[in-house]
């Protein structure tokens, strides 16, 4: 593994880590968090029948979409493949119902009809919720170019993980993207396996943040487990992007602890290297160490941060399990737009 | 905190075996922490914490086999909680207290032994194996065409050709709504590869005529996405023939998204070009999708012949909400028909045309295959057979109502198409018509398609595959009966 994340040894070294602030740090745990604990109940009542088909878990890549919507405005577009709970749960949709969508339940987001991989919010200008691998990439370049187009200075963000990035729709995107300058942050969250196959196995050029070198796309590589350097790289690229220099890629150096998805025993890796991941690099721990050395919360607050976060995940979860299945009237609805 | 149950860690687990425990009685475990591993005939996989806890007791010993999903295998408090009773223990649901019965019907209880869910899973599982009882279908909502608008008295008629109707739509469309804009490849600079675009970029400018690279799975994706941000892209296609690289994003991302989204995320985008067969290009090049697209719900599907049609039904296809898959033709850009002149003509997306009103036999047909169907129809109305013509304008949704109203008048329906037999338009008609009009059949439901081939280079064998006017007179003399 050539580029793992740093350790905290390597990171004391670095003088110009970009720190957050209290309210950030605070805001990014409780966040994290939030996904952590909602996933685990999902991955959970997977296992008990009451969510369907596919489950894609975010669990170990918390950071990468705290940080970014940190850094993003309102109004800013975002659009990401099918492991797309955190997504949401961070712009602020409500847990119940994008639980109840996992449960397939009329108060799911799309009414039960999209289920764990389509979800989408007009509010939220969040577009998915997209289970074809790289398909977001071209559509996340199409509301760039609407941006551009009505010239109302926002961004998309537009996410897919090293897997999509060898699809070849992701390079018609990243050439007309820079042939036009549209508005778009393409965030690589490379965590090492595209489903089954590791990077290694499957990626000539395996630093992804080069992709867009022959389109003249500017790229980094980020820490993806440090919600800090998240965070601060999202800013300088977003930043980018709304100054009309056109897009920017970053690569997030993140890790699934799960399988896939639910039905993935993830034999493809050994045991050593998740025990470490989560020892060394887990996104939560580290934000919540640095909250306890820097006294800008106790354990007592923390645990309350917990506390608050768990009544929420099992109030989604009730809600989810309680609530009723779509009206079978609903088989023939939003197929057409009445105009 | 619940007991923890037997997890399916597939959508079609049902049991599995509880291969190893990872922690014993007494110990303490958060959440993410390993605490057994089970097997399935496919996999390993492990089971973890969701809650911390003390485990208190382990209920199915390591090296059990068959265990039932959603069994109880261990017991998990928090610090202070009190153990349940041996009953509550077997309760599969999540809450104990108050369980509810997931989807696919009520989850059996018994003092013995935890049933699983019917079919190990939700109801897609049981709808696989018909553990269901079979509900009755909602059946489709019947589609309702709407009439062509009445035209004013006296309304003086254009004679243009099919190209500069086109142009004429999104010229007009253009004008009225600032969202519309058009891209595809040629469309700007070159004004358009067959000239369809022609001057677009000279009145609206290089932001809403833009000329894209070639790449038609990048730039139809870009439209989709376009569109969700609320504008109107017509997307050209230079053939439609190139858009088969392009026809995950028609149909995964600009179809199902409304669907997909109950109904939040509309996708207005026309999807436009030269369909079906051009002359003497080969096999790539030439062929008809008019039944691909008209397969799929969340589309409409147009494909006119007239210049008029052509005209009015792309206004309203940049003006609908929908996904609009927009099928042109080549060899017909350049045939000339008299187009009213009016400010705004807009005709209903899903209504047929009758062509020619008759009594003896009906012909239905669109875009290039109405050619074929019009020439036979003067030599069959020559040789006395008073043919009624219908012009299908709209594939999906199928304006089968006139198609059937006017076989029970005739008794005899002959299809006429430039693609393939096999699920066709015409054997959807067939099957609309043999469904809903068995009674009034006088003769089997015949079709006139191109032949079951890729499409040949060589001239005399491109005119084989090709439908042609004299095969469209002899289905209508074998369903009328009538020596060829």
């Amino acid at each position: 593994m050539a580029r793992k994340p740093a350790t905290k040894a390597e990171k004391s070294a670095l003088s110009n880590i970009p720190e957050l602030s209290k309210d950030e740090e605070l805001k990014a745990y409780r966040d994290m968090l939030l996904i952590r604990r909602f996933e685990e109940k999902a991955g959970q009542m997977y296992g008990m029948g009451l969510i369907g088909g596919f489950c894609h878990l975010y669990i170990g890549q918390e950071a990468v979409v705290t940080g970014i919507t940190m850094a993003s405005q309102k109004g800013d577009a975002q659009i990401t493949g099918y492991r797309d709970h955190g997504h949401m749960l961070v712009m602020g949709l409500d847990p119940k119902r994008v639980m109840a969508e996992l449960t397939g339940r009329q108060g799911g987001l799309s009414k039960g009809k999209g289920g764990s991989m389509h979800m989408f919010s007009n509010e939220h200008r969040f577009y998915g919720g997209n289970g074809i691998v790289g398909a977001q990439v071209s559509l996340g370049t199409g509301l760039a170019f609407a941006a551009k187009y009505r010239g109302d200075n926002s961004v998309s963000i537009t996410y897919f993980g090293d897997g999509a990035a060898n699809q070849g729709q992701v390079y018609e995107s990243f050439n007309m993207a820079k042939l036009w300058n549209l508005p778009v942050v393409y965030i690589i969250e490379n965590n090492r396996y595209a489903m089954g196959t590791s990077v290694e196995r499957a990626t000539a050029q395996q630093d992804f943040s080069k992709r867009g070198l022959s389109f003249n796309i500017q790229g980094e590589q980020v820490d993806g487990m440090d919600v800090r350097m998240v965070h601060d790289a999202a800013r300088r690229a977003i930043d980018h992007v709304r100054d009309g220099k056109g897009p920017y890629i970053l690569e997030m150096m993140t890790y699934r602890y799960r399988g896939h998805s639910m039905s993935d025993p993830a034999k493809y890796r050994s045991k050593d290297e998740v025990t470490t991941m989560r020892a060394e690099h887990d996104p939560i721990e580290q934000v919540k160490n640095r909250i306890l050395e820097k006294r800008y919360g106790t354990e007592d607050s923390l645990k309350a941060i917990e506390t608050e976060v768990r009544a929420l995940v099992t109030e989604a979860a009730d809600f989810a399990t309680a609530d009723t299945e779509p009206a079978p009237s609903e088989l023939w609805t939003d197929i057409y737009a009445d105009a | 905190m619940p007991n923890i149950l037997m997890p399916a860690l597939s959508p079609t687990m049902e049991e599995g075996k509880l291969s190893k425990w990872l922690v014993k009685v007494g110990d303490t475990v958060k959440p993410g922490d390993v605490l057994a591993e089970i097997e399935t005939d496919k996999a390993t996989m492990e089971v973890e914490s969701v809650d911390s806890g003390k485990v208190t007791s382990i209920l199915v010993p390591e090296g059990t086999e068959g265990v039932k999903v959603n069994t109880p295998i261990a017991l998990v408090l928090d610090e202070g909680e009190a153990a349940p009773t041996a009953e509550a223990v077997k309760d599969p649901s999540p809450g104990a207290d108050a369980p509810t019965s997931p989807p696919g019907g009520e989850v059996e209880q018994s003092a013995a032994a935890v049933t699983p869910l019917p079919g190990g899973r939700g109801p897609s599982e049981a709808r696989g194996e018909g553990a269901l009882p079979a509900a009755p279908a909602t059946p489709a909502p019947h589609f309702i065409p709407a009439a062509d608008p009445d035209l004013p008295a006296g309304v003086e008629m254009v004679e243009m050709t099919v190209r500069q109707a086109l142009n004429e739509a999104m010229a007009e469309e253009m004008r009225r709504d600032e969202d519309v804009f058009v891209m595809g490849e040629e469309v700007a600079e070159y004004q358009g590869a067959y000239k369809i675009t022609q001057g677009l970029l000279q009145e609206f400018g290089p932001q809403r005529v833009v000329d894209t690279p070639i790449t038609e799975h990048g730039f139809a994706g870009i439209g989709v996405g376009a569109a969700f941000a609320g504008l109107r892209p017509i997307v050209e296609f230079m053939t439609w023939n190139f858009a088969m690289q392009a026809i995950d994003q028609i149909i995964n991302s600009a179809a199902k998204q409304l669907y997909m989204s109950g109904g939040q995320v509309h996708a207005p985008i026309v999807f436009r070009g030269p369909n079906g067969v051009a002359s003497r290009v080969g096999a790539q090049h030439s062929q008809d999708y008019s039944a691909w697209y008209s397969h799929v719900p969340g589309l409409y599907v147009v494909a006119p012949f007239s210049a008029a049609d052509a005209k009015g039904l792309l206004k309203s296809a940049i003006r609908s909400n929908n996904p609009i898959v927009f099928l042109e033709n080549e060899i017909l850009y350049g045939s000339t028909g008299l187009v009213p002149k009016v400010d705004d003509f807009l005709l209903p997306i899903g209504k047929a045309r009758l062509a020619r009103a008759g009594k003896d036999v009906t012909i239905v047909s669109f875009s290039m295959g109405m050619r074929y169907a019009t020439q036979a129809t003067e030599k069959l109305v020559a040789a006395g057979v008073d043919v009624e013509l219908i012009d299908l304008r709209t594939l999906r949704p199928m304006d089968s109502a006139t198609v059937i109203e006017s076989v029970k008048k005739t008794g005899r329906l002959v299809t006429v198409e430039e693609g393939w037999p096999q699920g066709g338009i015409g054997a959807e008609l067939c099957a609309r018509v043999v469904a809903e009009a068995f009674d009034y059949l006088d003769a089997p439901p015949t079709r006139v398609t191109g032949k079951d081939v890729p499409m040949p280079y060589a001239a005399n064998l491109e005119k084989l595959a090709l439908p042609n006017v004299d095969e469209v007179v002899a289905a209508v003399n074998a369903v009328t009966y009538r020596g060829g």
